[in-house]
């Protein structure tokens, strides 16, 4: 424990400002993989296990994207696409067939697709730690703001996870398209008897999702590195979003993704070797004293 | 598909009678079974089969424990490999540090788990399906991490180095690798049996109950969350007591042993042997750990076969061998009283 370090960095608005931006870039990306599973889960009402395999996808076709064309926008476009067809694939021919069955099913059907992505990844990428390299155009001079440094990478990072989420919120409340999801996802079987195609929009939500995912392993490529099994450190703590956040809600994987990022960057300076527990722990008080998290509904 | 229900229709279930004859009938197939194992090196001079069957006692008594959860009362635990790894490095530290006898070592590495298992279990036990899969899985990377980087006592990524004391008790070498055999293939089958007496008491039933119709059970008095919770702990013992098993085998305790794999291992090997059956996970794990050596050997990419069997049996088959066996056996016993 380092309490004096965290104190100390409470008290000067540099530090404040770049644990800050630290939490919040750590928040998006999670926010971006959370968001699918929640999304997935509530209108599939399914844990996609395999969810952190689409993003860590998103990050090698990224990375190959931008070796060839040396384009970063096609390198997110790429990755984004790429795990969305991924993700429709997925869906229509393997998880399709286990959703009456028990939950047992289809947590062995996203174990068995865990290992082979992996092994997929491994074999095509090889088992090294890769990274991609931050673009040209965004190797330029940092902002200081109230002292503290803030890459403008970070910027575009968070600003591009904030139109997702702003996007995907109105989308599902305000348009024809977010009706007919909420309305399969409160009852598939009178839906499909008005007419609508559920299996379209089953496929189509896990793509969305999957190309979720994929864009935050894109976004997150060019700071992190790359290695395969890198997406169940990422699908675990997005699980822990969505429990705190409350399962099915978008509101609540905001919300959830920001205090996890925010404990992550401010843990590590006060607890160093206990940062992953501060994480288990915020998430059994919230259990305890909400089961359903924070913004979940009463489960009947 | 569940015990209850696959009683013959319209005979009643005379249980108490039953369970006298049946408990007997238990005690004389544990003994035979230790016998027949225990007097294997006899007669073949292999290393290497000695090795599997000791590896089968461990992985076997953490996989027919998860079936306590998953089949018995319907709690999917997606980290029920974190007290095979707490066992492991449990029994490991202890000896490394007191250098007490291995039998008080076993019981002070128990009794740590239940605390463990009891505090866990009383956070998770009462979500239901998926959020108690899942966070029973963040509780498993909790200890993994804790175990990564706590270096100064558990050795961090490197694992416990250095061997595991073994001081002879008894006239028991733990360290003589046809002692650890037989000392092995008791716990096993002495573990199997008190797990078979837990499944078949009245306790067992109010399991299954739960398992199908949690509520239900709850209006006829049960206390739900102490019977998950009890069977909980029950079943984090006997994992933690194959993972000392495990420790004991390779003289060590590695991060691996705590990691999500081992409960996704488990829980493949449950689904192999088919969950509907006693004996199911037993066979399951016999067959896991034929299949992971075999593959191993040809592929470094074992994965991908792993997860082409897992798919086999979860969308082709959908249920374990056992199952399939005795479903067979009884279709054709049933064609047979109709000829």
């Amino acid at each position: 424990m380092d309490l004096n370090a965290l104190i100390a960095c409470l008290a000067s608005s540099a530090c404040l400002v770049t644990q800050t931006t630290s939490g919040l870039i750590i928040g998006m990306l999670l926010f971006l993989v959370a968001v699918g599973l929640t999304l997935i889960f509530g209108v599939l009402k399914v844990v996609n296990f395999s969810h952190g395999a689409f993003y860590m996808f998103g990050a090698y076709f990224a990375m190959t994207t931008y070796q060839i064309t040396g384009s970063f926008a096609a390198a997110m476009l790429c990755g984004a696409a790429g795990t969305a067809i991924l993700g429709l694939i997925f869906e229509r021919v393997f998880m399709s067939r286990v959703y009456g069955a028990d939950v047992l099913m289809q947590l062995l059907v996203c174990y068995a697709f865990v290992l082979i992505f992996d092994d997929v990844v491994r074999m095509v990428w090889g088992p090294e730690f890769k990274s991609m390299g931050m673009p040209t155009a965004f190797q330029v001079m940092p902002l200081f703001i109230a002292g503290g440094v803030v890459p403008p990478y970070y910027l575009l990072l968070i600003g591009v996870a904030l139109v997702a989420a702003i996007v995907l919120g109105a989308g599902l409340s305000r348009t024809r398209i977010g009706k007919v999801v909420r309305a399969a996802a409160h009852n598939p079987s009178m839906t499909s008897a008005l007419g609508i195609n559920t299996g379209l929009i089953y496929g189509g939500v896990f793509a969305l999702g999957g190309m979720l995912a994929g864009l935050a392993g894109a976004l997150a490529a060019p700071v992190r590195s790359l290695t395969p099994g890198m997406g169940f450190s990422v699908l675990i703590e997005s699980f822990i979003v969505t429990v705190i956040g409350g399962m099915g809600s978008i509101l609540g994987a905001l919300i959830g993704a920001l205090l996890i990022g925010l404990i992550r960057s401010f843990g590590s300076l006060g607890f160093p070797l206990f940062t992953e527990g501060l994480m288990y722990l915020f998430m059994v008080i919230v259990l305890v004293s909400r089961p359903t998290g924070l913004f979940g509904k009463e489960v009947a | 598909m569940t015990e209850l229900q696959a009683a013959p229709r319209g005979k009643p279930l005379n249980l108490p009678r039953l369970e006298t004859r049946a408990r007997y009938r238990d005690a004389l197939t544990a003994i035979v079974a230790f016998v027949v194992l225990a007097s294997l090196p006899l007669f073949f001079d292999s290393k290497a089969l000695l090795d599997f069957v000791i590896r089968c006692s461990a992985f076997g008594l953490f996989a027919t424990s998860l079936n306590l959860l998953v089949g018995y009362t319907g709690m999917i635990s997606f980290g029920h490999g974190m007290f095979f790894g707490l066992g492991a490095y449990s029994f490991g530290l202890i000896m490394q540090k007191t250098g007490v006898p291995i039998p008080v070592a076993f019981i002070a590495t128990l009794v740590l788990s239940a605390v463990a298992a009891a505090v866990i279990g009383a956070i998770c036990v009462r979500l239901k399906e998926i959020y108690f899969a899942f966070v029973t899985l963040a509780f498993q990377m909790l200890i993994h991490s804790t175990i990564l980087s706590w270096v100064s006592l558990t050795g961090g990524d490197q694992g416990l180095r250095g061997g595991i004391p073994r001081p002879v008790f008894l006239g028991i070498d733990l360290g003589n690798q046809v002692h650890l055999y037989v000392a092995s293939c008791a716990l096993l089958v002495i573990g199997l049996l008190l797990m078979r007496q837990i499944a078949q008491s009245p306790f067992g039933y109010t399991l299954r109950m739960i398992r199908d119709n949690a509520a239900r059970a709850s209006f006829v008095g049960i206390d739900v969350w102490r019977a998950k919770l009890t069977i909980f702990v029950l079943a984090a013992l006997f994992a933690s007591t194959g993972g000392v098993i495990m420790s004991l085998f390779v003289s060590g305790a590695y991060p691996e042993f705590a990691y999500w794999t081992i409960s996704g291992e488990g829980i493949f090997i449950n689904m192999l042997g088919g969950v509907t059956t006693f004996l199911g996970p037993m066979l399951g794990t016999v067959l896991f750990l034929i299949l992971n050596d075999t593959v191993t050997r040809f592929t470094e990419y074992h994965g991908i076969v792993l997860g082409i069997v897992i798919l086999f049996f979860a969308i082709g088959l959908r249920k374990g061998l056992m199952d399939f066996a005795i479903e067979w056996y009884a279709a054709r016993r049933g064609r047979g009283e109709q000829a």
